[in-house]
């Protein structure tokens, strides 16, 4: 049992982590603002059941999903899953050919993907439909595993693998599509 | 396995982590002796990468920093409890 005095000390540490996830689920600042105060306080009151010892930051990000699905989902429109129904594997890598000129121009010590501004990557994790953002969110920027995922989201492990993949292939065709939007392609 | 469809079949939980070892052993010596699987998993490894990089610095806004300093502190409601809701 974890004692309430030593919450603020030992929470604010991933307030950031906890502040960037806000921002890509709720895709406002005031939103997001507020979910990560809800999240803090919620972790406050309940900080009795946490498990010294164990995971604090999965515990505080299962805490920030659950807030996020009850409180905001709700609320915000939902972008259509059905037209990711039949996008292709691999989607930007298979043309990262067509991207060669504009990938000339980069120096030796940058990667492929910093023809990609910040805010595209971003904005292409923010534009998933909710069902795949969240996975997205939980494995590849916050780096938890498939079981904890599936424990944060109450789906089944092959639900994460699956909204994963489709996610991610929807990711690059975002991308593509901003690249395509900048002339970045031949 | 030595085939390619199938090596990139776990190109994903290959980079997530989630491999058990043994298959995790042939899908490394797959690569070494395959320069297009190998290129495909490191364009997926730099993505990854970026979407991480690039998604998680967000500076933290004054105004929630001075809120939550707030709620952790101060027992705003009277009841004697720090952090309840009022």
């Amino acid at each position: 049992m974890a004692d309430r005095s030593t919450f603020a000390a030992t929470a604010m540490e991933f307030a950031p982590q906890l502040y960037s996830a806000a921002l890509r689920m709720t895709r406002n600042r005031a939103d997001a603002e507020d979910l990560v105060q809800e999240t803090m306080l919620r972790g406050y009151r309940s900080f009795h059941t946490f498990t010294e010892g164990t995971n604090l930051r999965a515990w505080l990000f299962r805490i920030l999903t659950n807030v996020y699905i009850n409180k905001y989902r709700a609320a915000q429109r939902r972008p259509d899953e059905s037209d990711l129904a039949d996008v292709e594997d691999m989607y930007l890598y298979r043309r990262v050919p067509s991207m060669e000129s504009a990938a000339a121009s980069l120096s030796a010590e940058d990667q492929f993907l910093d023809l990609f501004t910040d805010d595209e990557v971003k904005s292409a994790v923010e534009h998933l439909p909710e069902s795949f953002r969240l996975p997205v969110l939980l494995a590849d920027v916050e780096g938890f595993a498939y079981k904890e995922i599936a424990e944060m989201l109450d789906v089944p492990i092959g639900t994460v693998m699956s909204r994963l993949h489709r996610g991610r292939k929807a990711m690059q065709k975002e991308l593509y599509q901003y690249a395509q939007e900048r002339g970045l392609t031949d | 396995m030595s085939d390619c469809a199938e090596t990139l079949r776990e190109l994903e939980p290959f980079l997530d982590g989630e491999l058990a070892e043994e298959v995790r052993h042939h899908v490394h010596h797959h690569l070494d002796a395959c320069p297009d699987c190998q290129q495909a998993f490191e364009f997926h490894l730099e993505l990854k990468q970026a979407i991480r990089r690039k998604c998680s610095e967000d500076a933290l806004p004054d105004s929630l920093i001075s809120r939550l300093e707030v709620c952790l502190t101060e027992d705003f409601d009277g009841d004697g409890v720090i952090g309840d809701e009022g």
